[in-house]
């Protein structure tokens, strides 16, 4: 076993905040995971190993609204190396009021099978 | 989510709301299921909601709706049963002052200034955040300090960045969620600087926040000088001692245009001190009964104008009482009277209620002094429950049924949290 092989995680599970250690076989197979104190944190181990995601929430412009912007979120969890290029390509979208929630403002985004929806209803101002 | 205008503003309400946030909707929904029927919840921003709708983040609801929502979603499910429950909303209002026979004094964007009368008061005004006066950090008085939550706001509401290159005091959840909003909107943020040696935030929040984009956060470290003439153009940060105390000789300057706050919240009292409430000196907010009524008759209070909460889903789960409450008061239907008065004790800093009666079943929100594993919470001798662990950024609930009061003949119920 070397330790090139160890890859640390903090367990988000619980405010005991395990710390998680993952072995892998060096071709993205997870051997084992140490250091849990239940069952959530081995599993959760696991996922951040081999297909760690994010749900990615920001906003956007929209013209005429209450406010100047409208919040969205992808309407699922995106593999966490994507999310600042997600960001990055919603930044760009501009809508206009009015416009009601789980509306979606960018389909498909990067070709990851998710889109970008509204998280809120706004009237025109 | 369209609040509709308020047209008319009846001079009597059987129960008025103070604030339209997560613990004002809810109450609202339950004054509403508890038979009153004029109900007025009153706000001052221009849409009722509160703070969710710039929380656009999220993880909300879990408990309540059983799904993870964000803030926006979350608040407009709310205030989407609050219009169907035939309330009326007013919003762009402020109510500035209040009397013991609950006459409010209004002063309204759309109305100008009113006095109305209520059967039964809710005071549901939530919180605000403390700011540099707080803390009273030395330096210069440059623009670019702002707190967490105004950023919040500034960046997913007004759609302004507060600045380029960020500095944030305090390891609170605000704090961190910001620091990851701005770095996906393009803004550098260098670090989170965190006085005690732990981090104040959810571990969910420190990975998925700081982790996953490399954010350095340093404990027991403080900032100790702000820099700049108009604008901040950078701080000085050093180490702390066991005492909280910086040691000068290992400061380090950074380049920066500005310096977020996140480092807690004060419960809003002025209305509570207007009526001369009782208050906690722990919580800073009202003492409140089981029926979260506070020491005035037909005056009840929630969320966190009472206590700072760590999770809406309980706001919204101690709200919705107080609004049952309040419609049972004015309907004639209150329950008996609490006997038991809780005290704190072992490793509790405070409980709320702050009594409880035996006829009923209560839960219990209470909030440790330090982190401690595999231990016990004992209400006297009556009941005892096994935790796994308890830790003081987590706020702690027990449900007490009434059997175990039955046999209970004091009138005070000591709590403890003790090491098994
Ligand atoms: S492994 Fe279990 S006990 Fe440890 S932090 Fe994760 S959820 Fe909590």
């Amino acid at each position: 076993m070397s330790a090139d092989n160890i890859t640390h995680y903090l367990c988000i599970g619980c405010p005991l905040g395990c710390r998680l250690e993952v072995e892998d076989n060096g071709a993205g197979d997870v051997v084992e995971v140490r250091g849990w104190g239940c069952k959530t944190g081995k599993a959760y181990g696991r996922q951040e190993h081999t297909d760690p995601r994010r749900v990615v929430a920001t906003s956007v412009r929209i013209r005429g609204g209450r406010w100047a912007r409208v919040p969205v979120k992808t309407s699922g969890a995106v593999p966490k190396a994507l999310v600042c290029e997600v960001a990055r390509a919603v930044r760009g979208v501009e809508v206009e009021a009015p416009i009601a929630i789980g509306t979606v403002v960018l389909a498909n985004v990067l070709d990851t099978g998710v889109d970008i929806v509204t998280t809120r209803d706004m009237e025109r101002a | 989510m369209i609040t509709p205008e308020l047209r008319h503003l009846a001079p009597r309400y059987d129960v008025v709301i103070s604030g339209g946030g997560p613990a004002g909707m809810a109450a609202a929904i339950g004054a509403r299921e508890h038979g009153a029927e004029k109900i007025l919840m009153i706000d001052r921003e221009r849409e009722a909601g509160g703070i969710l709708w710039q929380c656009i983040h999220h993880g909300f609801g879990l408990h309540h709706f059983g799904e993870e929502l964000t803030g926006p979603e979350y608040a407009q499910r709310y205030l989407q049963q609050v219009l169907a429950d035939d309330i009326d909303v007013l919003t762009d209002t402020y109510v500035y002052d209040i009397s013991p026979d609950r006459q409010l004094k209004l002063m309204s964007g759309s109305h100008g200034i009113r006095t109305i009368e209520a059967g039964a008061v809710v005071l549901a005004m939530g919180a605000r955040e403390r700011t540099r006066g707080a803390i009273r950090i030395p330096g210069e008085r440059p623009s670019g300090v702002l707190t967490a939550g105004l950023a919040q706001k500034f960046v997913n509401m007004m759609g302004v960045l507060p600045g380029r290159r960020v500095v944030i005091l305090g390891s609170g959840d605000i704090g961190l969620i910001m620091a990851r909003r701005l770095t996906l909107e393009g803004v550098e943020v260098l670090g989170v600087h965190e006085i005690m040696p732990h981090a104040n935030g959810l571990n969910r929040n420190i990975v998925q926040c700081l982790h996953d984009f490399d954010i350095p956060l340093t404990l027991s470290s403080t900032i100790v000088d702000i820099r700049g003439r108009e604008r901040v153009t950078g701080v000085t940060v050093a180490p702390v001692d066991e005492h909280l105390r910086p040691d000068l000789s290992r400061a380090r300057d950074i380049d920066c245009d500005t310096v977020l706050l996140s480092i807690g919240l004060i419960p809003e009292n002025e209305l509570s001190r207007r009526i001369d409430l009782r208050l906690d000196p722990v919580t800073s907010g009202p003492v409140v009964n089981s029926t979260m009524e506070t020491s005035a008759n037909g005056v009840f209070a929630c969320g966190n104008v009472v206590h700072v909460h760590d999770l809406v889903d309980f706001v919204s789960q101690e709200a919705l009482l107080a609004g049952r409450s309040a419609g049972d008061y004015v309907t004639g239907h209150r329950p008996p009277a609490d006997n038991i008065r809780l005290v704190p004790g072992d490793n509790v800093a405070y409980c709320v209620p702050h009594t409880l009666s035996t006829d009923r079943e209560h839960v219990v929100y209470m909030r440790v002094r330090k982190p401690m594993e595999k231990c016990t919470i004992r209400f006297g001798d009556v009941l005892s429950s096994k935790v796994k662990y308890v830790f003081p950024a987590e706020m702690v609930n027990i449900t007490v049924k009434p059997k175990f009061l039955e046999n209970f003949h004091d009138d005070t119920l000591r709590v403890d949290v003790v090491q098994r």
